[in-house]
């Protein structure tokens, strides 16, 4: 069955309020396209992860959508500060918002496990530092074998992954190349699984590191040119950066914010620049 | 300061100071921000041969500017290998296959550990900061790690509010807890460069940069700071590593 759809009929079906959600990309290849789907379909209560919440979830969280936060860095890359998350956090507007907090290297692990099918990932981390005192999701275990003290981390399996790749072929095999973060991962561990993709090609040319995920791994392709804007699609665009500070001014203040957000709910388009 | 205009600013000094701890054949993780472009600036002076890795996967990065985030796309198109983000923790970080992890903070403590993560109480921070990203790890497991912050009673605190990442813990902790690398060998600020006691592991003042009195370091610190006896003063910023960070400033993405 070829799974292409609309990102509205996409995200309209796999997506309700009260889920698990995860939206990957790391810097490189953000799925933003989707994520402003899901604000102007006005889900909430959403669980979110991501390793880099970065812009995407910074406007999820302002705009309402989400009652948690799994991650492992919040910053804006190259500017700052995520404002609306710390506004989240330390003020709850426009809702509280819980979070889980991790490192790379524990987030890497439980989407690996997630994968997997495993119930849990193991690594060589928190030992010594102040998560585990505040984060229910890691645990100290034992080798069996050399009795070593590890960290385990709980595998991820959200309701939904959510991915933006370079492109699918006809069938909808989908092919990402370049920096490819843990969208394999994301898309293995989730329930359901959506790509969007810049285009649709007869035939897939090798690239390096490149990354293919059969057609029957995923749930629905949506073609959506320009989905990862203001982050990037290696080979096709480059990364905004001017956007990224812009985005600084427009989420630092709840009013420009939320004027931000009103175009976003009013027009039917992705609102990027 | 010194008197006479040096020609530099204090970030200038430690940016140089910082990268001139690198060498070639150093395989170093790069922390984004200050590490990364003293990492960038000593690729493009006196360590050529320095192996740069970044969490995005790239191993061997040769940027030709210099990247505005952690997964630029110019740290991908001359990598040696990329490999994706599980891959990079694993197999090459907690492996032990890193010499050096080059880390920033929001604040450090006599000890080397750092704080990325909040200011003040974790339940009702007065700021939150971005996280951990890669730090923890990359403090635990490289063999070495340099740390470069700008230095003031803010960033160089008595107690830190959250240990992000492990330096020396309360001392010599590191070998308790099992982990291996040999933790933070140098603090490089804009003042100087302090390094740990061999005993102790507190860290201790070793360098000043030029004009700087050891008085101004020990005021901008906010624990009574040790002083070694015979303090070096770094040498100033040469002309050829003033234009070479000048040029990669100039190219940043």
């Amino acid at each position: 069955m070829t799974p292409f759809a609309s990102l509205a009929d996409a995200v309209d079906r796999a997506v309700d309020d009260g889920m698990t959600v995860a939206l990957e990309g790391f810097t490189h290849l953000i799925p933003f396209a989707a994520g402003h789907e899901i604000i102007r379909q006005r889900r909430r209560d959403l669980t979110l992860v991501r390793m880099t919440p970065d812009l995407v979830y910074d406007q999820l969280i302002g705009a309402g959508c989400a009652r948690r936060l799994v991650f492992s860095w919040g910053g804006n890359p190259g500017v700052g500060s995520l404002h609306r998350m710390r506004d989240a956090v330390q003020n709850d507007w426009p809702v509280p918002l819980e979070i889980d907090e991790h490192s790379h290297a524990g987030m890497a692990e439980r989407w690996r496990a997630g994968a997997s099918g495993l119930p849990f990932g193991v690594l060589r981390g928190y030992v010594g530092t102040s998560l585990p005192e505040h984060t229910a999701t890691v645990a100290t275990i034992t080798c069996p074998f050399t009795g070593e003290w590890l960290s385990a981390v709980p595998a991820l399996r959200p309701d939904v992954g959510i991915i933006h790749a370079q492109q699918a072929d006809r069938q909808g095999n989908v092919m990402l190349w370049g920096i490819s973060g843990v969208q394999k991962e994301c898309v293995l561990a989730s329930r359901h699984a959506i790509a969007t993709v810049e285009e649709v090609v007869d035939e897939f040319q090798p690239r390096p590191n490149g990354v293919v995920l059969p057609h029957w791994v995923l749930d629905a392709v949506c073609v959506v040119p320009g989905g990862a804007h203001p982050s990037y699609a290696h080979g096709y665009d480059e990364r905004d950066n001017a956007y990224y500070a812009e985005w600084d001014a427009i989420s630092r203040r709840r009013e420009a914010f939320t004027g931000w957000l009103d175009d976003l709910l009013e027009g039917s388009g992705h609102v990027g620049r | 300061m010194s008197d006479a205009e040096p020609g530099y600013t204090p970030d200038d000094m430690m940016t140089v100071a910082a990268a001139r701890a690198l060498r070639s054949g150093d395989v170093c993780f790069v922390g984004i921000g200050l590490p990364s472009t003293a990492a960038n600036l000593a690729r493009r002076l006196h360590a050529p041969g320095v192996v740069l890795i970044y969490e995005s996967g790239c191993i061997g990065a040769k940027p030709t500017r210099l990247p505005s985030s952690i997964g630029d796309g110019v740290l991908a198109e001359h990598a040696d290998v990329l490999v994706g983000v599980p891959e990079i923790f694993s197999y090459w970080l907690q492996a032990g296959r890193i010499d050096i992890g080059f880390l920033g903070a929001a604040q450090i403590d006599r000890f080397g550990n750092l704080n990325t993560t909040v200011i003040g109480p974790y339940e009702d921070p007065t700021v939150r900061l971005p996280g951990a990203g890669g730090a923890p790890e990359i403090a635990a497991n490289c063999r070495r790690v340099i740390v470069t912050l700008r230095h003031s009673r803010r960033t160089m605190v008595d107690e830190i509010d959250f240990v992000t990442s492990i330096g020396h813990g309360s001392g010599n902790e590191r070998s308790e807890l099992g982990i291996r690398g040999e933790g933070p060998v140098a603090v490089i600020t804009d003042l100087g460069i302090m390094r740990p006691d061999p005993t102790s592991r507190e860290l201790v003042l070793t360098d000043v940069h030029p004009g700087v009195p050891v008085s101004a370091v020990e005021v901008a610190t906010g624990w009574p700071l040790r002083v070694a006896p015979d303090v070096t003063e770094t040498d100033a910023p040469s002309a050829a590593e003033l234009e070479a960070l000048a040029a990669l400033r100039g190219s940043g993405g």
